[in-house]
C-alpha cells in the first residue's frame, strides 16, 4: 500500500477514418495494446478528420492509430494529419495500419504520418514502437 | 513482480516511485503551491483552452503536483456545477443514457462534460476505453467534452482523480457534469454515490432480477433510470421498482430516525423514471428533475453528497502525502527493513505500522 | 503439441469406424439429392450442372466495370457478380461529401440508373445471371437494376440473379449498415416479398457467413451465425403473411472458403443438414426445394497475404477445392494481388483460370460427395454441426439474432476469436508463409497494381451532373413523395417500398436521393457494442 498509485501511462486514439467498416484490425489492436499495458480510447466507425482530431485533443492522447483498408488512405490520412496540426496536436504520434504500397508510404511520411504498419506486424513490435517513440507532453 | 514493472497497482514495496520524472516539486507540498505550470495551466482552462483542460485531466490522473499546483488556484473557482453520477450493471445503456442528456444539455443552451470512468486490467495497468463508440453524436462539438478515464487501480485514489477532474471541468466553465461509472466493483459505485445527484440505470429484463439490486445500487441512488422504454416489460421494471422503493410514512419516519442515530446517511427514497435514449422519450424529464435538484442544492438533499465527497477528496489526498513522506529516499532502507520483517514474521504487522509511523513523526508514537 | 483446426476444433491422430459408432449413419449422412442433404441438393451432383463460376467484379467507373464483365465472359465466365464502392455501399452519390477520396476503390459506382445502364451494356440479362454485393440500399439497387433492364426490353419476371442484402450481417461483422435494425428488418422482407411475386427467379437474399468469418470468427461461428440470421429473415416473412413454401427456394447462403480444408468441407455439409432441419422441423416446408440451402463461395480474402503474393495462387487454389468439395452452387476465386487492390484483369483472368482447371483437369466434379464416409469427414461434419447448434440454441434464447445484436454477443464472440488467432500469429503458433514463416525480409513490390484513375471519376461525375441537370424534376420529386409516404408507414404489404423504388429509379431520382429518403424516415443506426 506504500507503492505510488499511478505512473505515466501512455494514451493511445484508436480511429478508423471514412466509410469502410472492416474494423477487425483495429480492434484486435485496441485489445492487444490493453493488453501491453496502455490505455486504448477507441472511438468507432466511420471518423471524419475532425472528429478523430477533437477526441484526440479532448483524451490528451499520445499516439492516433488509423486503421484504414479501403484505399482512400491518400485521402484521408493527410486530412487527420491537418486536422490535429489545427487542433495544436502536431506532437502526437501518428501511425497508419494497412496495406499500403511503398510510394505511398513515403507520401503519408511526408504528410506527417510517424509510422506505418504493415500487414504481418506483431501487436508486440507495435507496443514496441509506441515506447519508444512517444514524445514527452508539453504544458506549455 | 520484482523487476518494477509490474502493473501501476501493484503493491511490491519495491515499487516506491514518484509521479513524474519531469516534475519539479516532487510530491512535496510547498513546490506545489508554487508550481509556475500549474498556476499557468490553471490560468488557460480558466481562459477556455481545451488542449490545457485535457492536459490538466491528464496531470490529475496522474496525481502530479503539477495538477496540485492547478487545482489550489480552480478549486475555490469551482463548485458551481452540478456533478452527475450515473452508474448500472454493464449493459444497462448508462452511455446511450450520458449522450442522450448531453444532447439535452446542449440543446438548452448549456454546454456538458463527461467523466467515462473503465477499470484497469489488473494484471497489465492497460485499459480499453470505449464509450466513446456510444457518444458519437457529440463527436465534433466542442462544447461536448468528453474525456475517459482508467480506473488504474488507485485505491481511494480513484474517488479523488475523478472528483478533481469533475472541479476541473467545473472551473472550465461546464455547469453539468456527468460521471459514468460501471455499477460493479466498490470504488466505481462509490464515485457516483458522492456525485451532488445519483442516476442508477437499470434495463429492462437484463435477467431474472433487477440487476440494481443484485449489485446493491439502489441504496445509492437518487433516481433510478430505467433505459430502453419501447422495450417491452420496460414498464414493468419500472413498476415493479416503485413498488420495491415504496415506504409506508412510519416505517420512512422509523429509518429516519435509526439512521440519524447512528450517525449514517438518510436512507434515499429514489423516484423511478422511464426513459428511451434513442429516441430522447422521457430525456426531457429527467434533465427538468437534475435541474431542479441543482437549483436546490443548498438543501439537505445534496449536502450529505457533497460532505461525503469532501471527505473522499481530504482522505486521499493525505493517504497521498503519507506515501510521498514514505517515498523519502533516507526512509527507504528503513521501511524495506520493517517490510522483510513483517514477511519473516520477525514483527507482527502492527508493530511495524507503529515503526514506520514513527519515521514519519518523526518521534515514537506511545505504544 | 494439439493439433486444431483452423477454427480451434481438436483433432485427433486418426479417425476410425469407432468415431461413428452407435449411429445409423447412412440415416444421418444419406444419399446426394435426399434429406438431411449432407451430400449436396442435387443427386446428380456437378455432373448434371457444374458450379456458376461467378467471379466479383467492380472497380472505377461503370464504363471500367463493364469492360471487365464482357472480358470475363469471353474468357469462359458463367455469371455476373457487382462489386460496388464504397459510397454506393453507404447509399452515397459520388459528389456527396462522404464520399471523397473513395471513389471507386473497392468496386464500382453506381450514383444512378444512367450508370446501371452503361454498367449493363451489351449484357444478355436474359441468360446472364447477375449477383450484387449489395446490402443497405439493396432495395434502391435492386430497383435501379430492374429499371434499366426493363428500359432495354426485358420483363422483370425474367430477371435471374441475387442480391446479398443480407444486412444482420452488417451489424455483426462488416458494420456498411444505415438503418436501425427494425426499418431494415422490413426493407429485407419488402423486397423477398416483392421478389416472390414479381421476380421469381431472383434470390432477394444472400444470408452470407463470408464477411463474418473475415472478421474473425471461427468456422463454427461463420455457419451459426449465419443460420442465425436466416431464422431471423424467415420469422419475419412469415410475419408479414408469406408461405414458407413461397418464398424459401429463393433464399440463398454465401460462405468463406479459407484454408484449413476439411474444416470447410465439414462446414458446408453441416450446414445443408441444419437448413434441412430447420425449414421442416420448425417451420414445416412442403416443398424440397424449400428445404435445400444452395450456397456461393468466396475464397477467404483475409488470407491473402501483401507478401509474396505469388502464394495467394496456391492458398486460392486449394481454398476453391475445398468448396467444390464441399458442393458449392457458385464459386469466386480471388486473384492473387487482392491484399493489395482490386485485382488487374490479367490476375482476375488468372483467378478464373484456376476454377477453370479444377473443373476440366482434376476429375474432382466426376463424383458427387467424393469425401462422403470418409471417418474424418463425417466426424468433423457432426462436429461443426453440434458446435453450430450450440450457438443457435443460444441466439434463440436470446431472442434471435436481432435481439443478439443489440447485446453485442456475436460481435463479442468474433472479436475474442479474431483476437485469440492473432495472439496465436504473434507468438508463432500460427504460421502464414512469407509473412512470420520464411518471410524475405527484402522483398519489394514486384506485381502490378490496378489504378482508378482521375479520368474515370470525372467521367462518373459528368454523368451524375448530367442525369441531374437533365431528368424530368417533378417526375422525380413525386417519384420520391411517394417512396416518403409509403416509407414512413409501418412496413406491410400495401406499404412496400418496392414499385416506389422503381418509380424513382426510372424517373433518375440519385441512389443518394432515394437513401435520403429513408434516412429521413428511419433515422441512423450507431453502432453501440463495444469493443
Amino acid at each position: 500500500m506504500i507503492a505510488a498509485m499511478t505512473d505515466r501511462r501512455i494514451r493511445v486514439l484508436i480511429a478508423k477514418p471514412g466509410l469502410d467498416g472492416h474494423d477487425r484490425g483495429a480492434k484486435v489492436l485496441a485489445r492487444g495494446l490493453r493488453d501491453e499495458g496502455f490505455e486504448v480510447v477507441y472511438t468507432g466507425l466511420r471518423q471524419t478528420p475532425e472528429m478523430i482530431a477533437s477526441a484526440a485533443l479532448q483524451e490528451d492522447v499520445d499516439v492516433v492509430g488509423l486503421s484504414i483498408l479501403s484505399g482512400a488512405h491518400m485521402t484521408l490520412v493527410p486530412r487527420v494529419c491537418r486536422a490535429l496540426r489545427d487542433e495544436g496536436l502536431g506532437d502526437v504520434l501518428v501511425t497508419v495500419g494497412g496495406i499500403i504500397p511503398d510510394d505511398d508510404v513515403a507520401a503519408l511520411h511526408e504528410a506527417g504520418v510517424d509510422r506505418v504498419f504493415g500487414p504481418g506486424t506483431t501487436i508486440g513490435e507495435v507496443a514496441e514502437y509506441l515506447r519508444s517513440s512517444v514524445r514527452p507532453r508539453e504544458t506549455a | 513482480m520484482t523487476d518494477g514493472n509490474a502493473g501501476a497497482n501493484s503493491g511490491d514495496p519495491g515499487e516506491l516511485r514518484s509521479g513524474r520524472g519531469d516534475d519539479p516539486g516532487g510530491g512535496d507540498p510547498p513546490a506545489a503551491r508554487t508550481s509556475p505550470r500549474g498556476a499557468h495551466l490553471a490560468e488557460r482552462v480558466r481562459a477556455g483552452d481545451r488542449r490545457m483542460l485535457a492536459r490538466l485531466l491528464t496531470e490529475i490522473e496522474d496525481r502530479t503536483a503539477v495538477a496540485e499546483a492547478a487545482l489550489r488556484v480552480l478549486y475555490p473557482l469551482s463548485g458551481g456545477a452540478h456533478l452527475v453520477g450515473v452508474t448500472g450493471a454493464p449493459g444497462a445503456g448508462k452511455s446511450t443514457l450520458v449522450a442522450a442528456l448531453a444532447r439535452a444539455v446542449r440543446a438548452s443552451g448549456r454546454p456538458a462534460a463527461v467523466l467515462a470512468i473503465d477499470p484497469s486490467s489488473p494484471i497489465t495497468g492497460g485499459a480499453l476505453l470505449g464509450d466513446r463508440i456510444r457518444m458519437q453524436e457529440h463527436a465534433g462539438d466542442r462544447d461536448v467534452f468528453i474525456r475517459s478515464m482508467a480506473s488504474r487501480g488507485h485505491a481511494g485514489g480513484l474517488a479523488a482523480a475523478s472528483v478533481d477532474a469533475a472541479a476541473a471541468l467545473d472551473a472550465a466553465g461546464f455547469p453539468i457534469v456527468f460521471l459514468e461509472t460501471v455499477g460493479a466493483g466498490q470504488s466505481e459505485v462509490e464515485i457516483a454515490s458522492i456525485a451532488d445527484t445519483t442516476l442508477v440505470v437499470e434495463a429492462p429484463e437484463m435477467g431474472d432480477e433487477v440487476q440494481a439490486i443484485k449489485a446493491g445500487l439502489l441504496e445509492v441512488a437518487d433516481i433510478v433510470v430505467v433505459t430502453k422504454g419501447d422495450r417491452p416489460g420496460a414498464g414493468r421494471t419500472a413498476a415493479q421498482l416503485r413498488a420495491m422503493l415504496t415506504v409506508g410514512a412510519a416505517d420512512e419516519a422509523e429509518a429516519i430516525r435509526r439512521a440519524e442515530a447512528h450517525g449514517r446517511r438518510r436512507p434515499k427514497r429514489p423516484q423511478v423514471v422511464l426513459v428511451t435514449a434513442p429516441t430522447g422519450d422521457g430525456i426531457r424529464d429527467l434533465l427538468d428533475a437534475l435541474d431542479r435538484r441543482a437549483a436546490g442544492r443548498d438543501a439537505s438533499a445534496v449536502r450529505p453528497a457533497r460532505l461525503a465527497r469532501a471527505a473522499a477528496q481530504l482522505d486521499a489526498v493525505l493517504a497521498e502525502r503519507l506515501r510521498a513522506r514514505l517515498r523519502d529516499a533516507h526512509r527507504r532502507d528503513e521501511i524495506d527493513a520493517v517490510i522483510r520483517a513483517v514477511a519473516e514474521h520477525e514483527l507482527d504487522p502492527y508493530a511495524g505500522a507503529d515503526r514506520v509511523m514513527a519515521l514519519v513523526e518523526g518521534s515514537p508514537s506511545g505504544g | 503439441m494439439r493439433f486444431r483446426t483452423l477454427g480451434d476444433i481438436e483433432i485427433a491422430d486418426t479417425y476410425t469406424p469407432l468415431d461413428l459408432a452407435d449411429r445409423d449413419l447412412l440415416a444421418a449422412v444419406g444419399f446426394p439429392g435426399q434429406p438431411p442433404f449432407t451430400r449436396g441438393v442435387h443427386a446428380t451432383g456437378y455432373r448434371g450442372r457444374p458450379w456458376t463460376m461467378r467471379m466479383f467484379a467492380g472497380f472505377g467507373s461503370a464504363e471500367d466495370t463493364n469492360a471487365r464483365f464482357h472480358q470475363l465472359l469471353d474468357a469462359g465466365q458463367t455469371g455476373l457478380s457487382i462489386a460496388y464502392d464504397m459510397p454506393t455501399l453507404y447509399g452515397y452519390d459520388t459528389d456527396d461529401p462522404q464520399a471523397e477520396g473513395e471513389f471507386g476503390t473497392c468496386g464500382v459506382a453506381v450514383s444512378s440508373l444512367a450508370d446501371m445502364e452503361v454498367l449493363l451494356d451489351g449484357i444478355p440479362l436474359d441468360r446472364i445471371s447477375t449477383s450484387m454485393t449489395i446490402n443497405s440500399p439493396a432495395a434502391p439497387i435492386w430497383a435501379i437494376y430492374i429499371a434499366a433492364a426493363e428500359k432495354r426490353g426485358y420483363p422483370r419476371g425474367i430477371l435471374r440473379g441475387t442480391t446479398q442484402n443480407d444486412i444482420l450481417k452488417e451489424y455483426i461483422a462488416q458494420k456498411e449498415f444505415l438503418f436501425p435494425v427494425g426499418p431494415s428488418m422490413r426493407l429485407v422482407t419488402d423486397t423477398i416479398e416483392f421478389g416472390t411475386r414479381e421476380l421469381p427467379e431472383w434470390n432477394t437474399i444472400s444470408i452470407s457467413g463470408y464477411h463474418i468469418r473475415e472478421a474473425g470468427s471461427t468456422a463454427v461461428q461463420e455457419l451459426a451465425f449465419t443460420i442465425a440470421d436466416g431464422i431471423a429473415y424467415v420469422e419475419d416473412a412469415l410475419a408479414r403473411g408469406l408461405a414458407i413454401d413461397d418464398f424459401a427456394p429463393r433464399l440463398s447462403f454465401f460462405f468463406n472458403a479459407h484454408s484449413d480444408f476439411f474444416e470447410e468441407i465439414a462446414k458446408y455439409r453441416a450446414a445443408r443438414r441444419i437448413w434441412y432441419r430447420l425449414t421442416t422441423e420448425r417451420w414445416h416446408a412442403q416443398r424440397e426445394r424449400s428445404t435445400w440451402m444452395r450456397f456461393h463461395a468466396q475464397t477467404a480474402g483475409v488470407s491473402l497475404t501483401a507478401q509474396q503474393p505469388l502464394n495467394n495462387l496456391t492458398r486460392v487454389a486449394v481454398q476453391a477445392l475445398a468448396a467444390v468439395l464441399g458442393g458449392a452452387q457458385s464459386l469466386h476465386t480471388d486473384a492473387y494481388d487482392e491484399a493489395w487492390a482490386v485485382p488487374s484483369a490479367d490476375a482476375a483472368l488468372l483467378a478464373l483460370r484456376q476454377q477453370q482447371v479444377i473443373a476440366a483437369e482434376t476429375g474432382v466434379a466426376s463424383t458427387v460427395d467424393p469425401l462422403g464416409g470418409s471417418w474424418y469427414v463425417e466426424w468433423l461434419t457432426e462436429e461443426v454441426e453440434r458446435q453450430a447448434w450450440r450457438y443457435i440454441e443460444e441466439i434463440d434464447a436470446m431472442g434471435g439474432m436481432p435481439a443478439a445484436i443489440e447485446a453485442g454477443f456475436p460481435q463479442r464472440e468474433i472479436a475474442d476469436a479474431a483476437y485469440r488467432y492473432q495472439q496465436e500469429f504473434d507468438a508463432g503458433e500460427r504460421q502464414v508463409i512469407g509473412v512470420n514463416a520464411h518471410a524475405d525480409p527484402d522483398e519489394t513490390l514486384a506485381i502490378p497494381l490496378l489504378e482508378v484513375t482521375e479520368e474515370s471519376r470525372r467521367r462518373h461525375l459528368d454523368r451524375l451532373a448530367r442525369v441531374r441537370r437533365e431528368r424530368d424534376p417533378l417526375a422525380v420529386a413525386s417519384a420520391l413523395a411517394r417512396l416518403r409516404d409509403v416509407a414512413s408507414r409501418a412496413g406491410s404489404t400495401e406499404a412496400n417500398v418496392m414499385p416506389a423504388l422503381i418509380e424513382c429509379a426510372t424517373a433518375y431520382a440519385t441512389l443518394g436521393e432515394m437513401c435520403g429518403v429513408f434516412r429521413e424516415c428511419f433515422g441512423e443506426y450507431r453502432e453501440h457494442a463495444s469493443v
